[in-house]
């Protein structure tokens, strides 16, 4: 709606629906060329391989719809596809799509990558473990990383947002999570969330850094926005690679997507905002990632109103993810002035575990003391866990095992003592 | 490097608000605090569906021998504010005629609901009160507080060029979290226009009894308003202007 492009009303959406189903997806590969100097429309263009295309040349974006559902098309004719596939078909045919149907498809794609876990396997999910802190305090983000340890979370990354962009806190806060990772044998990665220029200066620093992570968009303009351009991401890829602190063949970068940040920014170039997000897919995929997640319900409810169109707006992004070939995760989320609480929460994680949804975002009590918005907790994960039968990463799994996680044996240090066993950079 | 001995439950809450689970794990949150969670989750969405209790703050203000108006933006109603937050930044055409002022203002003043109209009813008037009183001292000119209904930080640039006002400050209730609904957020702006980007807005955040005291943030805003007038600049460029000051003082 904020874009201008809103249906007037049921009807008028489904005769857009049909129109949509009605259009060539060889008209995208024109549509594409129609924003002249951006960047990311180079790159998708680039980025466009005829060959794997040509299994669905022939396509409507309904019949496309089709082909996907179609039992035939399986896993490897699906990952197959990922290349031949722009951002603008993919976003197009979520439009026409139920939920079943996001789901169907999703949970027929596995994306698999690795660092020191192998995150993404089919009938696993994976946590993130978000221990921020609002002074990015170190014993603060110990305390909230260890409780979540304590409860089996954090074998996709453990990962702080931090309170601010400082460089002196960005290395401290690799240097605590180098800490406790090490202290207590994890085989799990972390990161911290700053900026890629920050990561850049740090790894200078010879600062512990596993992960770049950066926000990406959908065009040029809502990237600058962002302060990151494809050259300054390409640097941090090849600098974070020559740190060589993971093997051979490792995915080393961490994107999030999902801020609706062309359109706040006015740098959508009149396209919708699942196009955008789809749009910064092709951005993320360049560097071929270990994790990415929409921030969904954080967009705030000038975007999505409530916990229905988080839920729908959830399994689309995580769809059009997989099916550019993306390790999708999501943050499973919402802030207080959308209309959605934890009930939404539990069924958007629900349907997503059932789409195979890569990883979630799991902080101590489901409320980010730093970010002020609530996504899901430690406990979530262990439901969805035990109800769907859903273990984490093989390697974390063992992990768990031999310390007795979840069993009254545990031998990780517990939130009282802590502080006395683990040896952290304070300041 | 840390050497900290067994921490007491009271020792860890000093450290971190993170809602840690002490007792058993393995299982669901247990009833009492997933029951505090709905309730604080309540708070929040309450104190973000209030509606700002203009008459209460008019005569808080009048106590204080303040004057004030009140404003409704484009978004008329709360839902439509919520779910627009374009609108809520702008003023009506019609309204910004009635705010039309003999002679120009130095700094006009703003009280406004934002995402939570309870933060603005407990701490605006105060706030507000105690910078009026530092300016007035100055012999700068502030016209009538304008209460605004529905706002965002931007429409005080709409108030401003209706009034004549070389700078704008906007005090405004902030996004509540699930543990604080009361906090008052100040932005201000100098010589704003229709254009203004967030980047030129200086910002004092998390005011309230248990974060900024209000005295401590209206002397914050009294020295922001000073330097604005002083250098021409406000948000980044007053902000690394100040810190290359700063930068030049200590080498002096």
């Amino acid at each position: 709606m904020l874009a201008g492009l809103a249906a007037d009303g049921p009807i008028e959406r489904l005769a857009a629906q049909h129109c949509l189903a009605d259009v060539p997806l060889r008209a995208f590969l024109d549509d594409i060329l129609e924003v002249e100097g951006d960047a990311v429309t180079e790159l998708i263009a680039e980025q466009h391989d005829r060959d794997a295309f040509a299994p669905i040349a022939s396509l409507t974006v309904g019949a496309f719809r089709d082909w996907l559902l179609d039992p035939s098309t399986d896993g490897r004719a699906l990952a197959e596809l990922a290349w031949g596939v722009t951002p603008e078909m993919v976003a197009a045919v979520s439009k026409i799509m139920r939920s079943q149907d996001l789901i169907t498809v999703s949970a027929k794609i596995e994306v698999v990558t690795r660092f020191r876990s192998t995150i993404g396997l089919s009938g696993h999910l994976s946590t993130r473990n978000q221990p921020n802190h609002p002074t990015d305090d170190s014993r603060g983000i110990a305390l909230s990383a260890l409780d979540g340890l304590l409860m089996g979370a954090g074998d996709a990354v453990i990962g702080v947002n931090p309170a601010t962009d400082s460089l002196s806190d960005y290395i401290r806060i690799c240097e605590v999570l180098e800490a406790i990772r090490t202290q207590l044998n994890i085989p799990t990665q972390h990161c911290c969330l700053g900026h890629v220029s920050t990561a850049l200066a740090a790894m200078e620093r010879a600062a512990p850094v596993d992960l770049v992570f950066q926000s990406v968009a959908g065009s040029e303009k809502a990237n600058n926005g962002f302060g990151v351009s494809l050259s300054l991401l390409d640097e941090a890829h090849d600098a974070v690679k020559a740190l060589g602190r993971a093997p051979q063949g490792a995915n080393l970068m961490y994107f999030e997507t999902g801020q609706g940040a062309a359109l706040s920014s006015d740098a959508h170039h009149g396209m919708d905002q699942q196009t955008m997000e789809a749009r910064a897919y092709a951005v993320a995929r360049r560097y071929r990632p270990l994790l990415v997640n929409t921030v969904v319900g954080f967009i705030g409810p000038e975007y999505l109103a409530d916990g229905k169109q988080i839920i729908r707006a959830g399994l689309e992004d995580h769809f059009c993810g997989k099916l550019m070939g993306l390790p999708m995760g999501v943050d499973v989320c919402y802030t207080n002035h959308s209309y959605a609480d934890q009930e939404d929460m539990d069924i958007l994680l629900t349907v997503l575990a059932s789409a195979g949804v890569n990883f979630v975002i799991t902080v101590p009590g489901a409320d980010d003391i730093m970010l002020n918005y609530q996504s899901l907790s430690y406990h979530d994960a262990q439901y969805i866990r035990d109800t769907l039968g859903r273990p984490p990463a093989p390697e974390f799994m063992s992990w768990m095992e031999a310390n007795g996680i979840g069993t009254p044996g545990v031998t990780l240090p517990t939130l009282d003592n802590a502080l006395a066993n683990l040896q952290i950079p304070l300041a | 490097m840390s050497q900290l001995h067994h921490l007491s439950r009271q020792d860890i809450k000093a450290l971190t608000e993170a809602r840690l689970t002490f007792g058993p794990r393995g299982r669901a949150m247990d009833t009492s605090t997933s029951l505090q969670f709905s309730l604080d989750h309540a708070r929040a969405r309450e104190a973000v569906l209030s509606e700002l209790d203009v008459p209460r703050i008019q005569k808080a203000l009048k106590a204080a021998g303040l004057d004030s108006q009140t404003v409704t933006s484009a978004a008329g109603t709360r839902d439509i504010f919520i779910r627009r937050p374009d609108l809520g930044r702008l003023l009506p055409e019609a309204t910004a005629e009635t705010l039309h002022n003999e002679s120009p203002l130095d700094v006009a003043l703003l009280l406004a609901d934002g995402l939570s109209a309870i933060a603005a009813a407990l701490n605006g008037p105060a706030f507000v009160t105690a910078l009026s009183k530092r300016l007035l001292a100055r012999g700068l000119t502030i016209g009538k507080i304008v209460c605004a209904r529905q706002a965002r930080v931007a429409i005080g640039d709409r108030v401003a060029q209706a009034l004549g006002a070389e700078t704008v400050v906007v005090a405004l209730g902030e996004r509540p979290g699930l543990s604080a609904a009361d906090s008052l957020g100040v932005y201000i702006t100098h010589r704003p226009k229709a254009t203004t980007q967030d980047s030129a807005r200086n910002c004092i955040s998390n005011i309230r009894e248990a974060g900024t005291n209000v005295v401590d943030a209206a002397e914050q805003a009294e020295q922001l308003i000073v330097a604005m007038r002083e250098t021409g600049l406000s948000g980044v460029e007053l902000s690394m202007a100040r810190a290359e000051n700063t930068l030049t003082s200590q080498s002096d």
